[in-house]
């Protein structure tokens, strides 16, 4: 292995890595949104909606991420709706991600023991302020382990969106394997970026976790 | 809908050869099970030892296999591994190296985890009631850690499966595979078939998948509440 190429080859990486932190971050945040309205349609026994949800779920934790990018980009286009290459791979990770951590934020909302609302009520606290200040703290707290993880989960499926012709960490390795040669230090540089990207959002989520454990919340 | 691209589907050995392709990657995806387990087991009994070499070895290991995506591992072997001469694998075999000892790091973690949520009062209690060591395990240790590790080991399996549709990447020929195939061979005739095919590929995904699933959380509940 040569360090003049992997320096030649490291600026590629180091654009390649914005691509995959910029959708593992706007995916996320997707999931999140969507995995937060779910788990509230399914907490509160919303009729119709709860159903809804329910398959959505099931769906999207039951199928691959390839194959469902494969869908948004390659079939859904037959059906008249297209989509560029990124909008799929962030609806795609939107998707699989929103499922997981509607069940996340689900279970943490149900482990809120239901004499706590009634006694927020009896305080005379509104419905919303009850849900606002008793139900979600504690939920959020119960979930946090299982969201970081889905966090971490949701930051390595990103690996695949090269499938849609984005031009990700795996993409650039793979160009370069197939253009130079360079194996070895395409795939050292792809294993360094991914550690570079997926180490601090690890120890991060290790942080946060300890902190809401501290916190005395979530136990 | 495009109803002319649906009978791409009903032409010919296409479904056959879909079905056959989903064989592929439940077969690898099951023999990935099997390393992960004869693996993975031992592993996990080796991580509740106290040794601290042990520890680092048997950590360092799962964090790492665990922190990397699967799909850097299996281009990491396939490419290189392969390239440098070290191994040459097919792509299957390959996969299934991967993938089981990607899966062997899982359940290591999932073995460790039952074992050690297991009240050690209960070791005690058993040993003062007159068990011997042996017994202990076989009686105490050993059922209750079977059913918490059940509902987990089922969980894995929904995992590796929908893991292995990454095999695709490294060219081997499964079930996605063959849907691109099937659409690029009807490309002139039919070119709305892309919707269908792989309409029908995610829809097999979720046969194979949530059935799994479902078992996997029966047997959680039921063993739960004993």
């Amino acid at each position: 292995m040569s360090p003049d190429v992997l320096l030649e080859h490291a600026p590629l990486f180091a654009r390649a890595a914005v691509v995959t932190v910029r959708i593992a971050a706007l995916g996320i945040l997707g999931a999140l949104t969507v995995g937060l309205v779910c788990a509230a349609v399914e907490h509160f026994r919303v009729p119709v909606g709860r159903q809804a949800v329910r398959a959505y779920v099931e769906l999207a934790r039951n199928t691959p991420l390839v194959v469902q990018l494969f869908f948004l980009y390659f079939a859904l286009p037959k059906v008249g709706v297209v989509w560029s290459g990124e909008a799929c791979a962030i609806i795609g990770l939107t998707f699989l991600g929103g499922g997981y951590m509607a069940e996340a934020l689900r279970s943490g909302l149900d482990a809120v023991d239901a004499s706590q609302v009634d006694g927020a009520l009896s305080l005379g606290m509104s419905r919303g302020a009850a849900l606002r200040h008793v139900v979600l703290p504690q939920g959020v707290a119960v979930a946090v382990p299982a969201l970081t993880a889905n966090v971490i989960f949701l930051v390595k499926e990103t690996s695949v969106v090269s499938v849609v012709a984005l031009p990700d960490l795996m993409y650039v390795a793979k160009d370069i394997i197939g253009s130079s040669y360079d194996t070895r230090e395409a795939l050292t540089l792809l294993v360094v970026a991914y550690l570079v990207i997926l180490l601090p959002v690890a120890l991060g989520a290790r942080a946060l976790e300890g902190r809401w454990r501290r916190a005395g919340l979530g136990s | 809908m495009p109803v002319s691209g649906l009978e791409v589907l009903l032409e010919g050995r296409n479904l056959v050869r879909l079905l056959e392709g989903l064989g592929t990657t439940v077969g690898i995806a099951l023999a990935s099970l099997a390393v992960a387990l004869v693996c993975g087991v031992p592993l996990g009994l080796a991580m509740t030892r106290r040794g601290a070499l042990v520890q680092v070895l048997t950590r360092g290991y799962v964090e790492t296999m665990r922190i990397v995506p699967q799909l850097v591992l299996l281009f990491v072997v396939y490419f290189d591994l392969a390239r440098e001469g070290i191994v040459s694998l097919s792509g299957t075999a390959t996969s299934v190296l991967v993938l089981g000892l990607w899966g062997a790091a899982e359940m290591g973690d999932l073995v460790r985890g039952a074992v050690t949520s297991i009240p050690e009062h209960q070791v005690d209690s058993a040993r003062a009631l007159g068990l011997a060591p042996g017994q202990v395990q076989r009686l105490v240790v050993l059922p209750q850690t079977v059913r918490r590790l059940a509902p987990l080991t089922v969980n894995l399996t929904t995992r590796l499966v929908k893991t292995t549709s990454l095999v695709v990447l490294i060219g081997v020929v499964e079930v996605l595979k063959v849907a691109q195939q099937i659409i690029d061979a009807n490309r002139f005739e039919h070119p709305e078939a892309a919707f269908w095919v792989y309409g029908l590929v995610l829809g097999l995904y979720f046969v194979v998948c949530y059935p799994v699933s479902v078992l996997a959380r029966r047997l959680e509940t039921r063993w739960e509440s004993r």
